[in-house]
């Protein structure tokens, strides 16, 4: 009984701190909300209108036919025609253009025999995004109407199931609900709890009888509050900018973001317990900001990673978030299908909040 | 358990790396005094009374305080100790009210009794027109009156300040200690570091300390009375050149200068020390009154922290 009212007494204080201080309740609002516009907008890995720049040697009807179904894809922009390679390589350097096509003189010919390629396609490999659609652009079928082309386009028609009409938000903000929310909970946490070492209070603290355990979840108990509240804002703002589906049932995500939100405070707690500054907490949230982004399947395909790389993001709590909010919100899935993501957040939380009691003694040796 | 001591200490010590902070330093606080250690920045005071209270944990020795074991469980001793940190420690971004009625539910101070409890600690402590002012708002005198209070609102049987008022002014410094020995008086036993002499002069024990050995401790007057020293004080219309001439002449244990007047220690092996001093002082044609006078505690720091090669013979 006097545990909880102790513990009451350290939420009840956080909570009236938290008021008062402008600037974090300021960036409770606002990271979520500056996020989701920059990566919501910003992020867009439909590529179109790549520059390009054309060196047509036949200068046959069947190769400016071609040139102009090209020009149909919208994938490029044809910008300029040169007279020779040498010229596209060039452009290519200097990034005039990102792509190059070299139509050579005997085209027509190459046309039908299957074992020559009929076109060459120069490409700034420097960016990977880039290489990979101008990759896709060789698939391009050269289906044209006379009756010697060869039907070797196979077409493989490509149906992206949750996500029909291929708008990156969709994709990206089911992801991002998890990095703001590791950012915001796990830097919030931490800082707290240094703020009071660097000004003195923890001294004053540890010498009253509040115990560690009431200390650290007292502290903490805000945090979760606002961890649902920026969950809430990202949900409206998902789905009046960015129409983001909620396929799912919203019980389900909160309670999947419950077992996320409780993973990051309890790292937030580890961080506390090792960082002296808060320029320190600030450093160490970021050293696990980074690959949480990298590496939990938010920006690259998870399974396309290296097997090494996979590990370290399954150590991840966003990692197992993401597959979570993606699941719920854009899948339909219901959470208990998805309960080893679950299970994995469950034992993360237990093994953080071991550690951070452990380290966390009522000394200052 | 219930001894007449309310800290009694065994060769404790608290070693950082190869720093000694702390050595082997055996106390008896007296139940119901105010205990002063008197010593220089570093010299272990606030090491000592963090292992006091259970904060550090000890390299060496033990230490009984208020009948619970040091090192051990601590816990025990939390409610029966108030602590008042060498840096203000409460919430500056908190009213002084609300700064209270936190320390008053973290303390589980009886719900029924705590607002009587909090509006008699602002009364006392001269706080009532601040209030609902933030803490980190108030002057360097308020901050402090608002920790004494916060220290001693769950009635602490043992109160340890560490240079509580090292960041205040004058008046303040003499208000302060006009509340020590109020609640001294109450029965609270106070332990207080600093390292003012007249602070040291109102305790009623003192131990004087110097890296982080115990050099010294009793009561001031005895402490006065047994300082080793005869104290010589030198009038001159030139102390610098008096000075000069005292300075590490035979005999000669230390020369600290005081505006126009000099206060020489000698040992009290020397004989006739007045005669000493107005011997070095003829060659250099230097016009001054020489006589002998008591030790004050500045005399007793100093001849205490010379340190054993610096005593002249």
């Amino acid at each position: 009984m006097k545990s909880l009212s102790r513990l009451l007494a350290i939420t009840k204080k956080e909570v009236r701190q938290l008021r008062r201080d402008r600037l974090t309740f300021g960036m409770i609002v606002g990271i979520p909300v500056i996020q989701m516009l920059l990566f919501g907008y910003a992020i867009n890995t439909d590529v179109r209108n790549l520059r390009t720049a054309v060196a047509d040697q036949a200068s046959t009807h069947l190769s400016r036919q071609f040139v102009a179904e090209l020009r149909e894809t919208q994938v490029v922009d044809i910008v300029e025609f040169v007279d020779s390679p040498a010229t596209l390589d060039e452009r290519l350097r200097t990034g005039d253009i990102s792509v190059g096509v070299v139509i050579p003189a005997d085209f027509d010919r190459r046309v039908i025999d299957p074992d020559r390629p009929a076109v060459h396609l120069l490409v700034d490999g420097s960016d990977p995004t880039i290489a990979n659609i101008a990759i896709q652009l060789r698939n391009m079928p050269i289906r044209f109407d006379t009756s010697t082309a060869p039907s070797r386009a196979t077409n493989i028609e490509v149906r992206p199931n949750y996500n029909p009409e291929r708008r990156t938000p969709v994709n990206i903000i089911p992801g991002l609900m998890g990095i703001i929310l590791t950012l915001t909970m796990m830097l919030f946490t931490a800082v707290a709890i240094v703020r009071e070492r660097e000004r003195g209070n923890l001294e004053l603290l540890i010498n009253t009888p509040v115990s560690s355990a009431e200390l650290m979840v007292g502290k903490v108990l805000p945090y979760i509050v606002i961890g649902m509240i920026q969950l809430a804002l990202i949900l409206v703002v998902g789905d009046v900018l960015f129409q983001v589906p909620m396929r799912g049932s919203v019980l389900d995500l909160y309670l999947a973001s419950g077992a996320f939100i409780a993973a990051n405070l309890a790292l937030g707690l580890v961080i506390s317990t090792v960082a002296r500054t808060q320029f320190q907490a600030m450093q160490m949230t970021f050293f696990v900001l980074m690959p949480s982004i990298l590496l939990s399947g938010f920006v690259f395909p998870f399974d396309g990673m290296p097997k090494f790389a996979q590990y370290l993001g399954e150590i991840l709590p966003v990692t197992h978030y993401i597959r979570l909010t993606r699941g719920i919100m854009l899948r339909e899935a219901a959470l208990i299908e998805l309960y080893p993501e679950l299970i994995a957040l469950g034992i993360f939380t237990l093994i953080a909040m071991t550690l951070a009691a452990l380290r966390f003694t009522k000394r200052l040796d | 358990m219930n001894s007449d001591y309310a800290i009694e200490s065994r060769g404790l010590s608290k070693h950082f790396g190869t720093l000694k902070a702390v050595s082997e330093l055996d106390l008896k606080v007296p139940r119901g005094q105010i205990y002063g250690f008197l010593g220089p920045n570093g010299s272990g005071k606030s090491t000592t009374i963090r292992m006091l209270c259970g904060l550090l944990t000890p390299t060496e020795g033990s230490a009984t305080v208020l009948g619970t074991e040091i090192p051990g469980n601590s816990k025990l001793l939390k409610p029966k100790i108030g602590y008042m940190t060498q840096k203000f420690s409460l919430f500056g971004d908190m009213t002084v009210y609300e700064n209270l009625q936190f320390i008053a539910e973290i303390y589980s101070y009886r719900r029924s009794g705590r607002t009587a409890r909090i509006d008699e600690l602002l009364e006392k402590y001269d706080l009532t027109a601040q209030t609902k002012q933030l803490a980190g708002t108030m002057s360097g005198g308020q901050k402090q009156r608002l920790a004494l209070a916060c220290s001693v609102l769950h009635h602490p049987e043992l109160l340890l300040l560490d240079e509580p008022t090292s960041a205040v002014d004058p008046q303040s410094r003499r208000d302060f200690w006009a509340n020590l020995f109020r609640l001294a008086e109450a029965g609270t036993t106070i332990l207080v570091s600093t390292h003012y002499m007249d602070e040291a002069e109102r305790c009623h024990r003192l131990a004087i300390l110097d890296r982080g050995v115990k050099v010294a401790d009793g009561t001031p007057q005895d402490l006065q009375s047994n300082t080793g020293m005869h104290i010589i004080e030198v009038t001159a219309d030139d102390p610098y050149h008096a000075q000069e001439a005292l300075d590490h002449a035979d005999h000669i244990a230390s020369v600290t200068q005081l505006g126009m007047r000099l206060r020489v220690l000698i040992p009290e092996t020397v004989g006739d020390p007045v005669q000493v001093v107005t011997r070095l002082l003829e060659p250099h044609n230097v016009q001054a009154d020489v006589r002998q006078t008591t030790a004050s505690l500045e005399d007793v720091f100093v001849a205490v922290t010379m340190g054993p090669e610096e005593h002249a013979v």
